[in-house]
């Protein structure tokens, strides 16, 4: 196939791409040359090309007009679209809730992540055992994770209520799921359980990068168990908190399919989330355009969360 | 050949290694009391954590009426596989089944497809316009989702010539609930290129130069060098892909509207929402579902920890 163009490329002699503003003719000639490699990205890029940049447009162009899906027309309405989202008390709960559910869940998902990472990496037998057993529910979908524990929080037989009695925590079998002030807490447990176990591996995937010298050297210093683990281990762990933190809380703010599954959005919208708002107003009302609105404003919240995320963090980054 | 495939695998790749293979020793000799609150800790954890498991499985074989026995019953007193039987008989959990594996293989097999493709472009190739593609790929990746949905869904009803479209997209549902919609739109996975690129800049020039002038065509190279010895990668990549895809909830909720077409997911949670207390058959549905990716990651346990590893550790 194709012998007459295998030459030896050799990447020196490729002109930078940076410098031409208009295409040279050395340009044409170097296209024409890789033409292969553009073929190889050709149907990568038409899927970008539709699905993630004429979306994002179409989005935008969505978010300006008023459009219920069964109707043709879509009447522009210019940023009204965005000033009823600032106006939209609704918005605001599902806001306020996701918040909630991203602030108390991702650091305990974090932090019991990092105590069993600590733990398994002690020198202790069978850690490859318990590493499986708590990544078990990583694995599992969602959807079924979702559907067990809905059904250990069942009012007046779930297995949760049952212990809780027994251990003498609570007299009355609590309304986990219908209890406007319990919902999300119990929403909350869920997930943490769903999760913990990516951040064990993550985070014991950064402890086994640290050097062992650090702690020998501290070790000669003097330093204790506590004192290791607060100025060596914690500080060297930070880009890998940093990556958790991030990604975590992108995902925490796009929380769906426990709502979905286990409250529909109550007691009382009490856990109506900002994706499951958004999912109502499209899906449900079929209000596209200022569903689109709302996406957009989500997107600008997740972009300045994970901006401050990154620069709070960067100055502790050690290395 | 096999030198650099030795190369690339044990030294060029740097930090991205299988983990728990070399034992860390642990900064502290521990005290036997140590570890035995150590172990205690992880064993009532374990328990915690497996316990819901467990009590799936359990409600799976056991009738109704012992399902809501007080106090619960966690050794079923007369198991059964009734549940299955007849979960299997008013649900169609056989073709929800089938659905799931389908697009779960079909969005794996196109994403490594695409994303080794274009990863080898990216990695291997000089060409005008190169970093911005790629730059843009990186783009792609801080859109959220929930962003592009509502478009994608009104792009593919207006698929042209599909679902009862003319050649302008109108008068049917085009992409909308089929199998098409399900897979095409996930076909592209910028997260994909960017982990098989940093993988791939790995593979030693002059290997490809030599099978270059050997007069290989590129796409020969890339099927016939690049691609063995990306392996690793791949299946890290491809075993992760195909749990999420197992787990993909949303998307078919969205799209999907006739029951032929409904994933395992999608059809376990409007069973939910319909059958608020058939807990004997969604319990043995439950284990139906989680059955497949369970074994898939006990199989592979390996490259799951690399997968995480490689996109972790960056």
């Amino acid at each position: 196939m194709a012998v007459g163009r295998a030459t030896v490329e050799s990447p020196p002699v490729v002109p930078s791409p940076r410098h031409p503003v208009t295409p040279s003719p050395s340009v044409w000639r170097q296209m024409r040359k890789q033409w292969s490699a553009y073929l190889f990205l050709a149907p990568t890029m038409a899927l970008f090309a539709v699905f993630t940049v004429l979306a994002v447009v179409y989005a935008f162009y969505l978010s300006f007009h008023e459009w219920n899906i069964l109707e043709p027309e879509k009447p522009y309405v210019g940023l009204d679209n965005y000033a009823r989202l600032l106006g939209d008390g609704r918005f605001g709960g599902a806001i306020l809730n996701t918040l909630y559910y991203t602030a108390v869940s991702v650091p305990l998902t974090m932090g019991i992540g990092l105590a069993i990472a600590l733990l398994l990496n002690a020198q202790i037998r069978a850690r490859g055992f318990f590493r499986t057993l708590f990544y078990l529910p990583v694995v599992t979908p969602l959807v079924i994770a979702a559907i067990i524990w809905k059904w250990l929080y069942a009012g007046d037989f779930g297995l949760l209520n049952y212990y809780l009695i027994q251990l003498r925590i609570i007299d009355e079998p609590l309304l986990w799921l219908s209890d406007p002030n319990l919902a999300m807490p119990a929403v909350i447990i869920t997930s943490v359980w769903k999760s913990v176990g990516f951040s064990m591996v993550v985070y014991l995937a950064g402890l086994q990068s640290i050097p062992e010298d650090y702690y020998d050297a501290a070790k000669v210093d003097g330093a204790s168990a506590q004192q290791r683990l607060k100025d060596i281990t914690i500080p060297l762990l930070s880009s890998t908190t940093l990556f958790l933190a991030v990604i975590s809380v992108l995902g925490a703010l796009q929380v769906f399919t426990e709502i979905f599954i286990m409250t529909n959005g109550g007691p009382l919208r009490r856990t109506t989330t900002m994706v499951y708002h958004i999912y109502q107003t499209a899906f449900e009302n079929f209000d596209m355009g200022y569903a689109s609105a709302m996406a957009f404003g989500m997107f600008a919240m997740m972009f300045a969360f994970t901006l401050v995320q990154l620069r709070v963090m960067r100055g502790e980054v050690e290395y | 050949m096999a030198v650099a495939e030795s190369h690339v695998g044990e030294t060029g790749r740097g930090r991205i290694r299988p983990f728990p293979v070399t034992r860390h020793p642990s900064p502290d000799t521990l005290s036997w009391v140590g570890k035995l609150l150590i172990y205690a800790v992880l064993v009532v954890g374990g328990v915690i954590f497996v316990a819901p498991f467990v009590w799936m499985v359990s409600g799976s074989v056991q009738n109704i009426g012992d399902i809501f026995r007080w106090p619960p019953q966690w050794i079923p007193r007369n198991p059964t596989l009734d549940n299955y039987a007849r979960f299997f008989e008013t649900q169609r959990i056989g073709r929800f089944f089938l659905n799931s594996a389908y697009v779960a293989i079909a969005v794996t097999f196109l994403q490594l497809l695409l994303a080794s493709l274009a990863a080898y472009a990216f990695a291997k190739r000089q060409f005008p316009g190169r970093d911005a593609l790629f730059l843009l790929t990186l783009g792609t990746m801080m859109i959220p989702g929930q962003v592009t949905l509502i478009p994608t869904y009104i792009i593919l009803k207006h698929v042209p010539f599909f679902g009862g479209n003319d050649w302008l997209g109108q008068g049917g549902h085009g992409w909308l609930d089929s199998y098409w919609g399900l897979i095409v739109p996930q076909g592209a996975s910028a997260f994909a290129i960017f982990l098989l690129r940093q993988y791939m800049r790995t593979i030693p020039n002059d290997l490809l130069d030599a099978a270059r002038i050997d007069g290989a065509s590129e796409l020969r190279i890339w099927a016939q060098i690049v691609m063995p010895l990306c392996r690793p990668a791949l299946a890290a990549l491809g075993i992760f892909t195909f749990t999420y895809q197992w787990d993909n909830f949303y998307w078919p909720l969205v799209i999907v509207s006739s029951e032929d077409l409904r994933t395992l997911p999608l059809g376990l949670a409007l069973f939910v929402v319909r059958n608020r207390t058939a807990w004997d058959l969604l319990m043995a549905g439950s284990v139906v579902a989680t059955l497949p990716v369970l074994i898939v990651f006990l199989i592979f346990q390996r490259h799951f920890v690399r997968g995480i590893a490689m996109s972790g550790l960056k």
